[in-house]
């Protein structure tokens, strides 16, 4: 009887102590998938580490996305980001919350040279070095590089930065969506489902 | 006759190629202005090397291209560039892209022209064909240079197109039928220039008069002239190199990747011409059709010509026309304006009445007949890519091999119900490719952010380095001489905090910052009276000067007090 007893003690002690290390090595697993994980998020966002979503860049924002924050305080990442976001972390998509900004078109900094006084310091501010020049001399944006984050422009002392949107070519058009395309048509229409904001009007 | 091989599906609308086919290929007349896009190419444009002003010779290059990258353009006739700017270009987005316009001088006067010399290595063919500007007429205008060098070894075959399966379309068959020597001897110098182990021309059934003059000018060489039964779309180059030998191009790969080299039959004419007469690509021939022409046919044309000057020449009726296809009806795209140019790539335009091409019904919900799986020729589920599509779910679509679509049409031509189905997919491969691109640029951007970071870290690194050592080197000299150490220790320990700058370097910035401010109040006064818009941004300056020199001054001050 005492037998059983201490028997059965030993084993659930046996058991606690296997779960334990269980549990403690895959805390350990878990940490290092979550780096992967943030990783992973990071990977989504556009990188333009330009804090609109209230971290100070890009990967911050990613580690705070893992540990459970909304996935739609991205501004220049737009519906998309959030829809992979969404994707990736199999949760429900949600409009871009406001509160962060809006999603623009690509834009580029433009410096008016003329009026650079060469201080320096939006090439300090800039996160992706897309600033060339040196003290004393104007300073110019290599537009390739740019990410369009905006940063550059407030350290500014003569407010010489301009935001100014790409122009949109030939490489980047997307063919419309079918639905999207003007009717051509001038018969009544028979279909609703395709487009219902039509045929209801 | 036909082959052993075939491909799944396809489809067989009526062709309508008789109309184009009565007369034989005609000259267009030089126009007094041309307008050549930069762009005619897939790739990017290449880099203007003349201005505004220039006088140009037919055939002198008007840009420079990167091998890999962008193909050069060569002007057309001789005469004057007047502009060199943004022009509406044919391309289904109806945008703009930039175009050199000349003024013809009406004299055309040639360039002088270099042709390959024969003792050329093939690297160097390769190259002199990208020079001359050559790309593939057929339609896609992918980089001719660039397709020949994707073969690593030689290829065991060398496919000639001359199928041209979709309807309307006759220039290759024109070009066949009225020069087929020209066809003949552009198939054998490519034979020449790729080393493959056979050489065989595709044609279509459908064109026996093309048929029976390539056998005449073949005879004598080993040039096969394999005949296919119509069927829409034979002349796709995966389809045809199906039809041929049996082999199928994998997902995702390339005909080399079979040992198959693919060129179409327009294009082995002008590789023949830039090699042996150093002939760059300045006209081509086009097919004009549709019930809205008077005078139908294949003309050929330089590159730049106006289509309006073209549709002129065929007798177009503007009351009659109702849509304007560049291409053909079923791959082919609408034009919204006659204003654009010929390009290169450029075989077709038809003229349509609304009787020919009437507007699309309404589509209707997809009735899952299946009939569209049938007809694909590449096996695909058009039906679910469709549902995938619609639905915005571009990346499903992907997986259901979107990318192996060839856009040929065929499913929509099928389907009962309508659905532009071919459009639906065209839109997903824009929205795929763009999201590539975003990410492309974002990876990009990460790895700069990330070498910058390192980069700060690094030089953070440096002056800890460096101030280690200073401080080292203190507290040697202290050593040397105790008393001072002392000295310094014991003003460290009364003054924890860095000692705030002394009494003369206050002084110095005041008056620094004074000589601003006064600096900055005699430009604004100037710019008041001379260039009152820059005066909001002096008097901001003005304003941040003078809060500098309140600073400096409270500064200064506060030192006073305390000592
Ligand atoms: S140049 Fe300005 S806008 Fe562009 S990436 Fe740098 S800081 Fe951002
Ligand atoms: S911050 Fe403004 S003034 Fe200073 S270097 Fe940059 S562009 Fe020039
Ligand atoms: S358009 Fe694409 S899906 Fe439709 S039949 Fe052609 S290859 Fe198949
Ligand atoms: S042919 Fe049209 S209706 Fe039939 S399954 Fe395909 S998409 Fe649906």
């Amino acid at each position: 009887m005492w037998m059983n007893l201490l028997l059965a003690i030993a084993t659930l002690l046996l058991l606690a102590g296997a779960f334990g290390a269980l549990l403690g090595y895959a805390s350990v697993r878990l940490r290092r998938d979550d780096d992967s994980l943030v990783e992973q998020i990071d990977a989504v966002l556009p990188q333009t580490q330009c804090g609109q979503c209230g971290y100070p860049g890009c990967r911050p924002y990613a580690e705070a996305i893992a540990e459970g924050d909304a996935i739609n305080k991205c501004p220049p990442g737009g519906e998309a980001t959030i829809q992979s976001l969404a994707n990736l972390l199999d949760v429900e998509p949600q409009p871009l919350d406001a509160e962060h900004g809006e999603e623009q078109p690509k834009r580029v900094a433009y410096i008016r040279e003329a009026e650079c006084i060469g201080c320096t310091k939006c090439i300090q501010a800039c996160p992706v070095d897309a600033i060339v020049g040196a003290p004393k001399f104007m300073h110019t944006v290599i537009e390739s590089e740019c990410t369009g984050c905006d940063l550059c422009v407030a350290p500014c002392p003569v407010d010489c930065i301009d935001m100014i949107e790409v122009a949109r070519g030939i490489d980047d058009w997307v063919p419309p969506h079918p639905a999207d395309r003007p009717l051509t048509h001038d018969g009544p229409v028979i279909a609703t489902d395709q487009r219902p904001a039509e045929a209801s009007a | 006759m036909g082959t052993q091989f075939d491909f799944p599906g396809g489809i067989h609308p009526p062709d309508n190629k008789l109309r184009s086919l009565q007369t034989p290929i005609r000259q267009a007349p030089l126009p007094d202005r041309l307008t050549v896009p930069l762009r005619q190419h897939r790739g990017d444009p290449g880099r203007v090397v003349v201005a505004v002003g220039d006088h140009v010779l037919t055939g002198q290059p008007l840009s420079e291209g990167q091998p890999g990258r962008s193909v050069p353009v060569h002007a057309p006739t001789s005469g004057t560039i007047t502009a060199i700017k943004s022009h509406e270009v044919p391309h289904p987005s109806g945008l703009e892209e930039t175009c050199i316009l000349i003024e013809a001088d009406g004299r055309d006067q040639w360039y002088e022209l270099a042709p390959c010399p024969d003792s050329a290595s093939t690297a160097e063919r390769y190259d002199h064909l990208h020079r001359t500007g050559v790309v593939g007429l057929g339609g896609a205008g992918f980089p001719t240079r660039d397709k020949l060098q994707s073969a690593e070894a030689a290829p065991d075959v060398l496919i000639l197109n001359g199928a041209e399966c979709e309807p309307y379309i006759t220039a290759d068959q024109a070009l066949m039928r009225e020069r087929p020597d020209s066809v003949v001897a552009g198939a054998l110098a490519l034979w020449r220039l790729v080393g493959a182990g056979r050489c065989l021309i595709g044609i279509e059934d459908n064109k026996p008069d093309a048929i029976e003059a390539l056998r005449q000018s073949a005879e004598g060489t080993s040039v096969e002239i394999r005949v296919v039964a119509a069927r829409y779309p034979s002349g796709g180059e995966r389809q045809l190199i199906q039809l041929l030998t049996g082999l199928e191009v994998p997902s995702g790969g390339l005909p080399a990747d079979v040992g198959v080299l693919c060129q179409n039959v327009a294009t082995a004419v002008a590789v023949d011409r830039s090699l042996r007469l150093g002939e760059p690509v300045i006209q081509r021939i086009t097919t004009l059709t549709g019930e809205a022409l008077a005078r139908p046919g294949n003309i050929e044309a330089r590159i730049g010509t106006p289509l309006d000057h073209l549709l002129f020449e065929a007798g177009l009726d503007p009351q009659r026309l109702h849509r304007l296809i560049m291409g053909g009806p079923l791959m082919g795209f609408d034009l919204t304006t006659t204003g654009l140019p010929l390009i290169k790539t450029a075989n077709c335009l038809i003229a349509g009445t609304a009787g020919e091409f009437p507007d699309p019904p309404i589509p209707q919900p997809c009735i899952r007949c299946g009939l569209c799986e049938q007809a694909c020729p590449v096996d695909l589920l058009p039906q679910q890519l469709y549902w995938f599509a619609s639905a915005g779910e571009h990346r499903k679509a992907e997986h259901f091999d979107l990318f192996d679509c060839i856009e040929c049409g065929a499913c929509d031509w099928v389907c009962p119900s309508h659905l532009p189905l071919t459009d639906y997919y065209r839109h997903s491969k824009g929205v795929l490719r763009q999201e590539q691109k975003e990410q492309a640029e974002a990876d990009h951007a990460r790895q700069r952010f990330e070498e910058r970071q390192a980069r700060l870290e690094r030089e953070q690194a440096d002056r800890e380095e460096r101030r280690r050592a200073r401080q080292q080197a203190r507290e040697q000299r202290h050593n040397v001489a105790p008393a001072e150490a002392s000295e310094a220790a014991t003003a460290a320990a009364s003054s924890p905090t860095a000692p705030g700058p002394d009494r003369e370097t206050l002084i110095q910035r005041r008056d620094q910052a004074r000589q601003k401010v006064e600096e900055a109040q005699a430009q604004l006064a100037e710019a008041r009276e001379q260039t009152p818009e820059a005066v909001p941004k002096l008097e901001r300056a003005l304003n941040k000067h003078q809060k500098r020199l309140d600073a400096a001054e409270k500064a200064l001050s506060d030192a006073q007090e305390d000592t």
